[in-house]
């Protein structure tokens, strides 16, 4: 077993490159920007391809185009530039490409943008949440095969602490990585003249010989597919068993909110946590399951941002226990990472002062 | 033998644009009051075609496909050598 | 189908270009986008081109061409081709990669696309059939809209103290060091038709020979949009369009030109 020392970007790239990632296109934004240069350094090793595009659109739409002939691509930005990238990554989705896009976060407050989609039509993007930088190298390579097996883009939400962290990491060997599926529906022109040509299309009419589905019934499919992919939901619970009160938190926050509860934990309390691997598809069932068991009394939501991964929480437990807030928007002086919330003093406080039933 | 060439047209998918009629040169398509199925005026062909390709060229319905007869200056009438502006 | 003698006769020229799946289709009489369509798929035979080609295509009436003709296409969102197209051609370097887009859709929504792509020198043939209009939205101005022609959002024709003026997107990138061939054809009359195919030749000729970046603009009739019988169509282009958008290679090939920015 190699250990290399690996700021999160390079981690995140090489991942990918690792896994076979052939091509790459973004726009400069803090803090994605160290993502994209190392993927610059990154993708020359195996002969792939990286630019530099002009705006936020084009970056997507050229890794979109990439995808389309089979070839593993991404894309990223930050939220700001995501938010850009709205229609195209729904048109990956519509079009069933598998696109994997990087947002490397100035904090919590992108998760509506990943699990609700500002792009059009009846789509879904898994979306996953790395808390470190390690899993945030594990979490790329399974990125590219979720995004290879259910034929959609898929969000990696990573965030400025990740990239700018520098952590040991464990070097996987090549032949560790899962071959890249085939894939019969890519383009490269071989199908043309064959009287059964191919066309990647969002409205799947298809051709005079080969009459599609037509939007409404690919639509439908599409969905259908989304539904399917409920069981791609992942998560990580901690001392839940006998715990009265459930933490919930995803991302780098969590990794804060797990210190606390252990000290917690390690003082008599029975407290433990739940944090969604997969922010969509949200973990509900197996939260649903711990939250509504005898032992939980109450679950809290530690999110640094005004609200958002706790609608998922108030739909997975259905009103069943109570659910508080407990966090809210928080960002340091700078704007581009997550402030003062993630502070273990007053996490605890925050923490005990709910269990004590006292309103904050 | 009047014409050099003709044309066979598939005027079921005639739109009436009338965009053939005039770059025939030697004025030997002309629109007529017959309508297709679909309600659409038609063209005819007259004397004079010469197989140049003009109607098959611009037409944007595919109605067009043209011949040539292969046949000598000694054998056209004198009509034949008329072109129309 | 007419009952003609065909006695003795040679065909020379067949319905339509055997790699049409069919030649129905929903655009208006007089429209001037089949005969592009025909033209596109004539050179890709010719250079035997159609099983290492793949067409984007953006958004308008000629999107239709992606439902019956028989080669591989990326229908893409508006304006985004030369994007989208950078990316399929980045990983299949030998293969034609090209655009199909209306002057609404690289004109109005897709300027930086193009010209970032024109810029790049990257090695795609970007197509811009160009009526002036937002065809399959009704007939809107687009920014390719001439200096007095009317359409539903300038009812009084466009002037340039309220609209400003057309721009000409080949004009610009014909300037571009890592552009190898700019050419602005039609489809209005027999003698534009055979140029604009030889146009469409050596853009993908250029393309192949890896020269850089091609662009050809060809100006297509839409009377609907135009608001003027089909049968004038036609000569309505060649007064209203053709002196704001001449025809005719505005950027030659130089076949010893290699796709790479040179000191001018």
């Amino acid at each position: 077993m190699t250990l290399v020392l690996r700021e999160g970007y390079d981690a995140i790239a090489a991942a990918a490159v690792d896994c076979g990632c052939r091509f790459f296109s973004g726009y400069p934004m803090l803090p994605f920007t160290g993502l994209l240069d190392s993927f610059a350094r990154e993708l020359p090793r195996t002969g792939g391809v990286l630019i530099q595009a002009d705006t936020e659109i084009e970056g997507a739409n050229m890794a979109l185009g990439a995808a389309a002939t089979g070839a593993r691509a991404a894309t990223g930005s930050t939220g700001q530039g995501i938010a850009l990238m709205q229609e195209t990554i729904a048109e990956a989705a519509l079009n069933e490409l598998p696109l994997v896009v990087f947002n490397v976060a100035r904090g919590q407050q992108d998760y509506f943008q990943a699990t609700r989609g500002g792009g059009w039509g009846d789509y879904r993007t898994i979306t996953l949440a790395p808390a470190s930088v390690v899993e945030a190298a594990e979490l790329t390579t399974l990125a590219f095969e979720l995004a290879d097996e259910w034929m959609t883009p898929v969000i990696l939400y990573a965030d400025h602490m990740i990239g700018f962290t520098q952590m040991t990491i464990e070097q996987r060997p090549a032949d560790a990585v899962k071959p890249a599926p085939e894939k019969p529906w890519k383009l490269d022109g071989r199908s043309g003249g064959t009287g059964r040509s191919k066309v990647i299309w969002t409205w799947r009419q298809g051709k005079h010989n080969t009459p599609g589905p037509g939007p409404n019934l690919h639509w439908q499919n599409v969905a259908e597919k989304y539904e399917l992919a409920q069981r791609e939901a992942r998560h990580v619970a901690r001392d839940v068993d006998d715990a009265e009160v459930v933490v919930v938190s995803f991302g780098t926050t969590a990794a804060f909110v797990d210190y606390v509860v252990d000290e917690l934990r390690a003082d008599g309390h029975r407290i433990g946590t739940f944090r969604p691997v997969t922010l969509w598809p949200f973990p509900s069932d197996a939260l649903g399951e711990i939250v509504l068991g005898d032992a939980c009394k109450v679950v809290l939501v530690h999110e640094l941002n005004a609200g958002q991964m706790i609608d998922d929480v108030r739909l997975a437990v259905e009103g069943a226990k109570p659910v508080h807030a407990i966090g809210g928007v928080s960002q340091d002086e700078s704007g581009m990472r997550q402030g003062d919330l993630l502070q273990i003093d007053i996490i605890r406080t925050r923490l005990l002062d709910a269990m004590t039933g006292s309103t904050r | 033998m009047t014409a050099r060439g003709t044309v066979v047209m598939a005027l079921d998918r005639c739109k009436g644009c009338g965009l053939c009629v005039p770059v025939c040169r030697p004025g030997a398509l002309e629109m007529t009051d017959e309508r297709n199925a679909k309600g659409y005026v038609l063209p005819q062909l007259l004397d004079g075609c010469t197989g140049c390709r003009a109607c098959a060229e611009v037409c944007p319905d595919f109605v067009f496909e043209v011949y040539r007869f292969d046949i000598g200056p000694a054998e056209l009438t004198g009509s034949m050598m008329e072109v129309v502006e | 189908m007419t009952d003609v003698d065909l006695t003795g006769a040679r065909r020379v020229a067949t319905f339509a270009p055997d790699l049409l799946q069919s030649t129905e289709h929903h655009l208006c009489p007089g429209c001037g986008h089949p005969v592009a369509w025909r033209l596109l798929v004539e050179v890709l035979a010719e250079l035997e081109l159609v099983d290492r080609s793949i067409g984007v295509v953006g958004h308008g009436c000629y999107t239709q061409i992606i439902t019956i003709a028989d080669v591989e296409f990326l229908q893409c969102l508006h304006g985004r081709a030369p994007a989208v197209a950078t990316g399929v051609k980045r990983m299949l370097p030998e293969h034609a990669i090209y655009t199909i887009q209306g002057d609404g859709d690289m004109v109005s929504e897709g300027l930086a696309e193009v010209l970032h792509a024109a810029a790049r020198g990257e090695s795609i043939t970007c197509l811009m059939l160009n009526n002036g209009v937002f065809g399959d939205t009704g007939g809107q101005m687009t920014a390719a809209t001439t200096v007095g022609q009317r359409t539903k959002t300038d009812l009084g024709g466009r002037t340039a103290a309220e609209h400003g003026h057309p721009i000409d997107v080949p004009e610009i990138v014909a300037s571009f060091p890592g552009v190898a061939y700019v050419a602005r054809g039609a489809v209005d009359k027999p003698n534009a038709v055979a140029r604009t195919r030889r146009y469409l030749r050596e853009a993908f000729a250029s393309q192949l020979a890896g020269e850089g970046f091609s662009l050809v603009e060809v100006l297509t009739m839409c009377p609907t949009g135009w608001a003027v019988p089909t049968d004038q169509g036609a000569q309505y282009q060649r007064d209203q369009m053709n002196p704001t958008f001449p025809i005719g290679e505005l950027r030659p090939r130089r076949p010893s030109a290699v796709a790479a920015p040179q000191d001018a």
